[in-house]
């Protein structure tokens, strides 16, 4: 792995994490912070129950609004992810998103790790979160008033919990007489990802992120998007040990799985992947771009 | 996917993207969003039934 590229990333993130939740000193308070800039959503999946963070999570934004008693589609929300989507496809998830980077941190504590890449139908699974459970659920399950639960929040975001619910439960006596039996499930939900994530790498992004799902469909159209020269590759296969997202970047570079790390880029020797001009229009033949 | 059909959906996808945050901000769903996340919420963080 290039050292210095994979430095780089990390240093976006870290800035990506901090400009995403700059209110540490908010962390032993008990509360969160609530300004103005609460009104625009993050990029990545960040709490915004989380006593440090500067933005609202697109995805609990999105419940809110789809759950609320006027709307039941967010117009604002899904304009501002196809925005980012069709500028970074999921480069938002390699670089931006403070919960990739926590789980990235967590991949790298020394414990056994699993070598195998993950059976092909799991990933499907945060397309049913992302469908199912975010946009259908607050909509058609809803109470007296017409009000729909956050369910995806409610019952499963372990982003909230690690983010929002722990720190706020250890500092807010009042929030901790209300702790139940959903707070114990999503404190076990907590653990499970935290130890599918010292296991395997970004174990919540390939399995359950619905933002991932989301910014997946924007891959192959985004202005950042990768293309191997089938004149230069070799079909070592190195590209596709080395992703971290079990994808094969020498047959699909902008697989919806791929989240512009750059592992594949900095592990060829014979630099046929690289990362296509935004302006390029024209085709090349000898490059895949986009092939199943 | 041909380069200059990728260009024309991404310029679609662009004008998509502003009219919708256009709309959404003219109906209100800004103060929803502003309500939700400047409050704590309790279903993220685990608490109720």
């Amino acid at each position: 792995m290039n050292i210095k590229s994979s430095f780089k990333r990390k240093i976006i993130q870290f800035i990506a994490f901090v400009l995403s939740n700059p209110y540490i000193n908010k962390m032993g308070s008990g509360n969160i912070y609530k300004g103005s800039w609460k009104r625009f959503c993050n990029p990545g999946l960040n709490c915004y129950s989380c006593p440090a963070a500067r933005f609202a999570c697109p995805i609990g934004a999105m419940q809110a609004v789809n759950g609320s008693m006027d709307f039941s589609w967010s117009f604002y929300i899904v304009g501002s992810l196809c925005a980012f989507g069709i500028l970074f496809g999921r480069a938002v998830c390699g670089f931006l998103c403070p919960f990739g980077l926590l789980q990235e941190l967590i991949y790298k504590i020394p414990f056994p790790k699993c070598k195998r890449k993950l059976p092909g139908w799991l990933k499907y699974i945060k397309y049913g979160m992302l469908l199912i459970v975010v946009l259908m659920l607050p909509v058609l399950i809803t109470n007296a008033t017409g009000m729909g639960n956050p369910y995806f929040c409610k019952y499963i975001c372990p982003a909230g919990t690690i983010e929002g619910g722990i720190p706020l439960l250890l500092t807010n006596q009042n929030l901790r007489k209300m702790a139940g039996g959903v707070m114990a499930f999503k404190i076990i939900i907590a653990f499970l990802t935290i130890a599918g994530c010292l296991m395997i790498s970004r174990f919540f992004c390939k399995i359950l992120c619905p933002l991932g799902a989301f910014y997946g469909f924007f891959n192959k159209i985004s202005f950042i998007r990768l293309e191997t020269d089938r004149n230069s590759c070799e079909s070592c296969g190195k590209c596709s040990k080395v992703c971290p997202m079990d994808v094969d970047p020498s047959v699909n570079p902008n697989s919806p799985e791929c989240i512009r790390c750059g592992k594949c880029i900095a592990s060829c020797h014979k630099q046929a992947i690289h990362v296509r001009k935004p302006s390029s229009i024209t085709n090349n033949p000898t490059t895949a771009q986009s092939r199943r | 996917m041909k380069g200059k059909t990728i260009m024309v959906i991404r310029i679609l996808v662009i004008l998509s993207a502003a009219a919708m945050i256009t709309y959404g901000i003219f109906r209100g769903e800004v103060s929803i969003v502003m309500n939700k996340a400047a409050s704590i919420c309790f279903e993220c963080i685990g608490l109720g039934k």
